[in-house]
Formats: C-alpha cells, structure tokens, sequence
C-alpha cells in the first residue's frame, strides 16, 4: 500500500451520523413486525392527539337511556352501564394513556439517568448505596412496586404516573450504569480527562451521547409497560379516577356485565393490547436496528 | 534545573479476590521508577508489553493515581495539586494514546475534539476557536476543511495527528507520547514521527516517548530508559545504549532489532520464557530467570541502579 493510498481521505463517504441513521433506518424498515409497531404507535398517538376531532360527543356525559347497548350504527362499539359511547371513550382514552407514558418515562428518566451515569462513573461508596437501594427496589415485581407507592401517595392521574415512573427507575439505573462502566474505560474518555475536562461535562459531552442507543429502546418497551400498568391501576380502581376514559378503568367496571353484554369489556381490552403490543414490537426493532453487530 | 523530575514513583494495584474480597496480592506495576527529563528533550522509555511503561506514564499525569513517589513538573507537585490546579497543570503537560482509533469520541466531529481543550480552559468565541482549530490542524499536516469530518472517515495516520492537535492545542511544555505509531502502518509511522520531530523543533517541547520498538525510539530520543517488570534497568543517552549497553536485558533487545542487511552477523541473544508475572516478581534481579549471565548473586541482592560513568546508568551486578 503507498502512502497516498493510506494517507488520502475516504471523501465520498457521507457524514458519521447521516450515513449511520440512514443504514439503521433501512434495517427497520426491512422488519416487517417494527414496521407493524410504528404504524401502531403512529394509529395511537394521531387518536390521541385529534381526539376532540375524531369524537365530537363528551365521553364522559352519562345517558342512561342507552346504557349497555351492543355496536350500533350510532354506537359502533355499542355503550358502557352509563350509556356513554365506548368509542369515544377509547378515543379519549388514549389521550389518558398517552399523557401516562409519557409522564412515567418521565420520572424514570430524569431519576434514572444522572443516578445510573453518577453511580457508574464514580463507582465507590456512591455505586454502592444507590447499587443496594436499586436491588431492594428490584426485589419487587414491578407492578407490586407501583402498587406499594399508589398506597402511600394515594390516587389519581398525577400519582399513577408518579408511582409507575419510580417503579422504573431502578431499571434505568441499572441499564445506564451498565453501559458507563464499559464506556468509562474507553481510551476517549481518559483523553478528554487528559485535556482538563470536568467530571461533569465529561459525563454530559462524551458518556451520555455513547449510551444514549440502550436508553432510546428502553424507553420505547417502557412505554408499553407503563401502559399496561396504568391500565392495571385503573382495573383495581386505584388509577385514574371515573369519570375520566381510562381503558384499565373501562375494563374494570365492565367486568359486572361480562355475560350479558361481553363488547364492554372486550373493546377497551383490545385497545390496551394494541398499544402495548405497538410499543413492544418497535422497541423490539429498535434494539435490533441499533445494535451494529446484528446485521440483516 | 529539570522539567520534569520523577523520583521513587510506584503504583501498586491491589488484587481482590473471593467473596469477602480479601486482599491477595499486588501487582508491582511501577516499582520505584526516577528519572528527569530536560527542557526541549527527548526521553525514551522502552520494554516488553507488560513492564509498566503505559501505567507510569499514567501515573505522572494522575490519571491513575501512583502508589507512591513525587512528580515534579515545572517546579509544581502534582502529586499536590486537587481538582481545578490539576486541570490547569494538564494544560501545560498533555498525552498522545498508542490507539488512534479509540482515543476519539467516535460522536463529536475533529473540530470539536480539537476544540476540547480549548473549551475546557480558555474562552473564546467561536470564529476565533474555529481559527485556532484550523492553525492546529495545519500545523499536523491535515486539511482545515476535514474539520467536519468524523473520526471513522479517517486513515489512522490522519487520526493520530488529529490527536497531536488536540495534544497541542494548549501549547503544552511536554508530551507523554504512549507508543504513539505502534499502532500504524510501517510507511505512516515514519510521517509521524517526522511530524513529532519537527514539531519538537519548532515548539521546543520536550517528549517522554514510551516504545516498545527500540529503532523507532533510536530515531527521535536524546536518552533511553529500558524497563523490565516495573523498573528501569539501564538508563543512558542516545548513543551510549546503543553503542554500548551494558545490561543483559538491553543487550537482548537490541539484538532483537531487525538489520536490513543479510551481510551483517548480529550478535544474537534468545531470551528464554517469558516475562515473569509482576503478582510474584523473582528474588533479587527481576531479570535472573532469563539472564543468560546470572550468578548466585543475582538471585539473593537485587542490583541498584548506579551511575557507572558519564551520566550511564544500569542496575545489573555485573555492569
């Protein structure tokens, strides 16, 4: 090889980041069960957002004149005991779910995160007391856990996303914490040490964007659990409160008239599935479009 | 007086084993290392993979703290200096790795890794940190357009010079270079080390060149320090070692260096085994399991490094 040859830059070759998510995007694209997911999740987040547009009623005025008839042209999935349009209800309902995602993983990360980076990087006593705090944490199934902590806040919307979030920030931690242990050995970041960079902003500027990938499907099979543990909540009655559509609500008070009028049940149970399904098979994706050492 | 003294430095690490992780041992990484290093000069450092060359060049910059010993650089104490006065004295001392293909953020682009040190110590706006990035990058041969570009789009020759950019960006006094071109092509090393000569010229900066390849070293130092387990064994200028070494173990380096000339008998030495494990080093000389001239003596008194004139320095008892 001569010098010129070795020495000359590769110039047709694209920008690091361009050509890296062009070739990731590809890979999920070519997996028709992510695909499914995102179209899901697509489906999921529109209802959520044109919902006012979608069901012009009030999903949660009552009419008891109509209370538990089966799809109707007028009702296409039929009404609940109060006479209120189950579809417009599971319209509203995803907004619901929606906004609990979104504020669980909320919590999860803005605790998780800086205590998985901090635990990790540091190591030492710090690593310890959050490690052994984490392992308590974990010892409980995680819906015990979020159970545990709906009975010492109490009820409602804010305390479900609340007690959810935290039942995940141990599983943040411990995937964070992961990734920085192999990625604080790199030669990289003893270079930027070398140079005079702060713990800190070595922590923000080299650690976090390098495990930013695990974090980004985490995230997305998170949302999916927080689903269905809100959904479980509301099921036991102590999530999100009536009147307000909630699908884990829907479905637990439907449970009374399973026999004789089975669709009440049966529509929200549905949507819970979809959506949960929706975010376990992109996430699935995810991992496996992000991982570089799973070539399709 | 001298830029860098290092005197008695150590680092010891501490193995755990079992359960209740009980100490077991020590690997004697750096085993009381001295030696200085003069303005605008060159010290060779060279040894077998394994004999604490990269640990002690760690250890004088701290980042890994020594076990033991002092450093001084400039007339400071680094083994004194906490938080924001080690950052600063970095500034002035700066490291090249041996692997150019992870010592870059494969995330940030050249400009912002030759921008880091920049950031971390000096404020300044972005035209006139961009124009200093650009100076750097000329002054190590790359092109001020490539600095968009990011570190996979680069041959590893180009990659190491963007670390002596980043290494040179604060004007430093001296550099640790940690086998700066073992890691490249044959044709490329000779470039780079062209470029750190040059660039020692101009900038009047003085090189710890830690190699395991004693000609690259040959090339660029003004004294050599061989290490064996730790320890320096001989240390002497540039010429002397090679003309005339005087421990058994420089000897049998040299002898391993390849001459391009079949006419040539070379003296040959094979050293048998390999390097004994630092967890349990030998008794007395480290080197007495494979010295092909070992006495009784060797195995009882470990040999002190002393002078045995004109500044030549080796620690074998029959020196």
């Amino acid at each position: 090889m001569t010098d010129a040859s070795t020495e000359s830059p590769r110039m047709t070759q694209p920008a690091a980041t361009a050509s890296r998510f062009r070739r990731q995007w590809a890979k999920l694209k070519r997996n028709k069960a992510a695909l499914v997911g995102g179209v899901l999740i697509l489906v999921f987040v529109l209802t959520a957002l044109l919902a006012p547009v979608l069901y012009r009623g009030n999903p949660s005025a009552p009419n008891l004149m109509k209370s538990l008839e089966p799809p109707s042209l007028e009702n296409p999935l039929g009404t609940d005991e109060l006479g209120r349009s189950i579809l417009g209800r599971i319209i509203y309902g995803a907004r619901v779910s929606l906004l609990i995602a979104v504020g669980v993983i909320a919590v999860g990360i803005i605790l998780g995160i800086p205590l998985g980076l901090i635990s990790g990087y540091y190591g030492g006593k710090v690593d310890f007391i959050i490690q052994r705090i984490t392992d308590a944490m974990l010892a409980f199934p995680g819906f015990l856990l979020a159970l545990a902590l709906v009975a010492v806040l109490g009820i409602g919307l804010k305390n479900t996303m609340i007690s959810i979030g935290i039942s995940m920030v141990p599983i943040y931690i411990r995937l964070v914490r992961g990734c920085v242990l192999s990625v604080r050995e790199e030669i990289y970041v003893e270079a930027a040490r070398a140079v005079g960079t702060r713990d800190a902003v070595i922590l923000i500027r080299h650690i976090l964007p390098n495990v930013m990938v695990p974090i980004t499907v985490q995230t997305t099979l998170g949302m999916g659990t927080a689903i269905l543990f809100a959904a479980g909540l509301g099921f036991l009655g102590i999530g999100v409160q009536p009147p307000t559509p909630e699908w884990g609500a829907m479905l637990g008070s439907a449970r009374n008239y399973l026999f004789h009028a089975p669709h009440v049940a049966t529509f929200p149970g549905i949507a819970i599935f979809l959506a949960v399904l929706s975010f376990n098979l992109f996430g699935d994706g995810l991992r496996d479009a992000l991982d570089p050492r799973f070539k399709l | 007086m001298a830029l860098l003294e290092v005197e008695d430095l150590k680092k010891y690490f501490v193995v755990k084993r079992g359960f209740f992780s009980r100490n077991t041992g020590q690997v004697r990484a750096v085993d009381g290392v001295s030696f200085t290093l003069e303005r605008g000069k060159t010290l060779g450092l060279v040894g077998e993979s394994g004999c604490g060359k990269t640990t002690l060049g760690r250890c004088i910059l701290r980042l890994i703290e020594p076990t033991a010993g002092r450093t001084v650089f400039n007339g400071t104490d680094l083994g004194q200096l906490e938080g924001g006065a080690l950052r600063r004295m970095r500034a002035g001392f700066q490291i090249i790795f041996q692997d150019p293909f992870s010592s870059l953020d494969p995330r940030m682009n050249v400009g912002q890794i030759i921008a880091e040190p920049l950031r971390n110590h000096l404020k300044l706006s972005s035209s006139e940190m961009r124009s200093r990035v650009a100076d750097l990058m000329e002054k190590v041969g790359l092109h001020p357009r490539q600095m968009v570009r990011y570190p996979h789009e680069f041959s590893g020759g180009q990659r190491q010079r963007i670390g002596i950019a980043r290494a040179l960006a604060l004007n430093p006094l001296a550099i640790i270079c940690d086998e700066p071109v073992s890691a490249l092509d044959v044709s490329i090393q000779a470039q780079v080390i062209n470029l750190l000569a040059r660039l020692q010229e101009e900038l009047n900066l003085s090189y710890l060149f830690i190699a395991h390849d004693l000609s690259v070293v040959e090339h660029i130092s003004d004294r050599v320090a061989v290490m064996y387990l730790g320890r320096i064994v001989e240390l002497a200028s540039d010429e002397q070692l090679y003309r005339n070494p005087l421990h058994p173990y420089s000897r049998a380096l040299l002898a391993a260096v390849p001459v391009p000339d079949p006419e040539i008998k070379k003296e040959k030495i094979l050293l048998e085994g390999d390097m004994p494990s630092s967890l349990s080093p030998p008794s007395g000389c480290a080197f007495h399991t494979r010295c092909p001239v070992r006495k009784e003596i060797c195995i009882e008194q470990a040999p002190v490094l002393q002078d045995v004139g004109d500044g030549h320095r080796v620690a074998c008892h029959f020196a």
